[in-house]
């Protein structure tokens, strides 16, 4: 009696429309978020952290934002890594001009800012896709990485090229720079986090989300439904780009606190994004987080296994690992295009009609 | 101008001020051309409010372009369309869509990755009008929002007895029910002028039968005024209040459907007789 819909009878719209309809997942869905909420913070360290936690907690703001873009919208996106940085040059300027600025409106103001660029660098999806898209999106992000290198204002003339994040706090906790705890910069992100895919679940939802799909499956049917391609698409690129940004700073501010641009927000963060949203799976809120975890917790897992177990040198494990990512990449597109969520969904159809599958 | 319907429920046609019997849509001297091709050539025609217009003819006639340019996703070179007294040559085929030109395709156009329910409730699109703030938040206004248009498609759903793949994605649904589905998410815009190309093609006697039924009671329940692209003369025959036929890009006859049957050119189209010009 693990996973029943048996006696979980619909008696309203509303009920039906709830993002956990099934009782079961409910409860898993909120002892899991209170588990995050409530216990992790008080035995997580440094290497958790660090290595763990807040990657993967970004990657999944990441993840978010690329998958309603390529997987909700369909809108092949290449620019993520230099969306990223905008995020996280925005988040430095704020944080320097205004020293008195709550951390967190620089972050959510750095988001706004990335929307702005997305949309502007969003202009070709207007007349191109597919493949010719994803070149412009690449032309978006060496044209990013290039801004934030040759214009020393941009990193406020420092020698070295670099940005650096200056200690901020919320409520008196510092949650950027040298002091911060673990527990802090971990349920920055978190809080973070959660709000904007709660919002990202609404928005698939709804009326947006709708003529978001649509823009993917049809295009041309969607413009003769009354769905506009030019809001459809933009708002994509916008709440896509925002969320890319919210990532950026915090990657920058909590998670690296420096960062040069060409190393921090290079062309494999982009391929990175990608590759989370495709083994996660395209179109799904779940799938983004999944497809973060697995790109972030796997290699961590197989080194750990590797290296700290079978004792392999650690290059040959290093090697061995992107070979093993790679593969599994492969295997999803041919195998599983619809990714983890996926194959999570199969799953759950498999044991809701378990022992009897009629 | 535009009189909304209450969407809390569902009302099928929108009240767009015209009388039953009057002339919706106009149009006149029409001719389009791609490059050399001359899909129609100097068409006039009208359709009234309230009837079922069957527009027929042999394959390559120019009726799906007819239908195209109704909608303003062709442009004519020539010519001009009135619809509810306002005469056009071009216009964006989402403008049509907001003033209440719905249509189904001849090849079917779902949204594949999407349900029945999400499909049409896309029709609902030019309807619902909270904006992504309030959708990000879902609370209070949009999701109130949501419920009442959803209320109107299950309306649909049921009109169309298609409770049983509400949630299933539309891509798995046999052909059949992919017609339904289609007609579904046009049905959903509560449209003055619904425009089907072919809703029966490709289907068996028992779902033709099925769907020359939805049609008619899409017209005398809701009062939708309906043109009607359908290749099976028996069925236009019986549910056609006027016809328009096509041959070549020309209009080759136009009126009830008796006449129509005796009209030597149309006979003579229908038949393959050489044609010259
Ligand atoms: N986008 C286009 N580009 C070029 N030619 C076109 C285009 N659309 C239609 N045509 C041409 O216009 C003519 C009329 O085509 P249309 O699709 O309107 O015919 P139809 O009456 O709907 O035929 P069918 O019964 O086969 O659906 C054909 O010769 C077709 O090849
Ligand atoms: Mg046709």
């Amino acid at each position: 009696m693990l996973y029943r819909e048996a006696g979980d009878f619909k008696t309203s719209y509303a009920a039906d429309l709830q993002t956990f309809p099934i009782k079961s997942e409910r409860i898993l869905f909120w002892s899991f978020t209170a588990v995050a909420f409530l216990v992790v913070p008080f035995f997580i360290n440094d290497y958790w952290e660090k290595s763990i936690l807040v990657p993967f907690l970004v990657w999944s703001m990441v993840a978010l934002g690329l998958n309603i873009l390529t997987g909700y919208c369909g809108q092949v996106s290449l620019g993520t890594g230099g969306f990223m940085a905008v995020g996280a040059f925005a988040c430095y300027k704020f944080m320097t001009a205004f020293p008195d600025l709550n951390i967190m409106i620089c972050i959510l103001l750095s988001g706004l800012v990335t929307a702005g660029v997305g949309v502007l660098f969003g202009l070709p999806s207007l007349r191109i896709k597919g493949f010719y898209l994803a070149v412009a999106t690449l032309a978006a992000q060496f044209f990013l990485v290039w801004m934030f290198n040759k214009f020393a204002w941009f990193y406020n003339y420092s020698a070295s090229g670099q940005i650096s994040a200056p200690e901020r706090s919320i409520f008196g906790i510092a949650v950027t720079g040298p002091n911060s705890a673990p527990w802090a910069t971990y349920l920055t992100c978190l809080t973070i986090v959660f709000v904007f895919a709660w919002v990202a679940r609404n928005l698939t939802r709804g009326r947006v989300g709708r003529s978001w799909m649509a823009m993917r499956d049809m295009d041309i049917a969607a413009e003769i439904m009354g769905v506009s391609p030019f809001n459809a698409k933009l708002s994509a690129f916008a709440v896509s780009s925002f969320y890319i940004g919210i990532a950026g700073a915090l990657f920058f501010s909590v998670y690296l606190g420096a960062a040069e641009v060409t190393e921090a927000f290079g062309i494999d963060k982009s391929f990175t994004a990608l590759f989370m949203v495709i083994i996660g799976g395209l179109g799904s809120i779940l799938g983004s987080f999944l497809g973060a975890a697995f790109i972030i917790l796997f290699p961590v897992l197989l080194k750990n296994l590797m290296v700290g177990y079978l004792g392999w040198p650690t290059d040959l494990a290093a090697h061995f690992q992107i070979m093993i990512v790679g593969g599994l990449i492969i295997f999803f597109l041919i195998v599983e295009p619809h990714g983890l969520a996926q194959l999570w969904r199969l799953a759950k159809e498999k044991l809701r009609l378990w022992p009897f599958p009629y | 101008m535009n009189a909304r319907p209450d969407s809390s429920e569902f009302t099928g046609a929108r009240d767009d001020g015209i009388a039953k019997g009057d002339t919706l849509l106009e149009v006149n001297n029409v001719s389009l051309s791609f490059g050399g091709v001359k899909a129609i050539t100097d068409i006039s025609f009208d359709i009234k409010k309230g009837e079922i217009r069957a527009i027929i003819g042999p394959n390559g006639a120019g009726k799906t372009s007819m239908l195209n340019v109704i909608n303003g996703f062709y442009t004519p070179q020539q010519g001009t369309i009135t619809y509810r007294g306002v005469p056009r040559r071009a216009m964006r085929t989402t403008d049509a869509a907001r003033q209440g030109i719905a249509r189904t395709f001849q090849n079917i156009a779902l949204f594949k990755g999407m349900s029945t329910l999400d499909n049409i409730m896309t029709g609902r699109i030019t309807l619902q009008k909270r904006n992504l703030l309030w959708q990000g938040l879902w609370a209070g206004p949009a999701e109130r929002e949501e419920i009442e248009h959803r209320r109107t498609v299950e309306a649909i759903i049921d009109f169309l007895e298609i409770e049983h793949i509400r949630k299933t994605p539309v891509g798995r649904l046999p052909y059949g029910l992919q017609k339904r589905v289609e007609l579904g998410r046009a049905l959903a815009a509560e449209p003055s002028l619904l425009l089907l190309d072919e809703p029966m093609a490709g289907m068996n006697l028992e779902e033709k039968e099925d769907m020359s039924r939805f049609i008619l009671d899409v017209n005398n329940q809701f009062g939708t005024t309906i043109a009607l692209i359908e290749h099976d003369m028996g069925v236009v025959m019986d549910i056609s209040d006027r016809i328009v036929v096509l041959d070549y890009g020309r209009k080759i006859g136009d009126g009830e459907p008796d006449d129509i049957a005796k009209n030597q050119d149309v006979i003579d189209a229908y038949l393959g007789v050489p044609h010259e010009g």
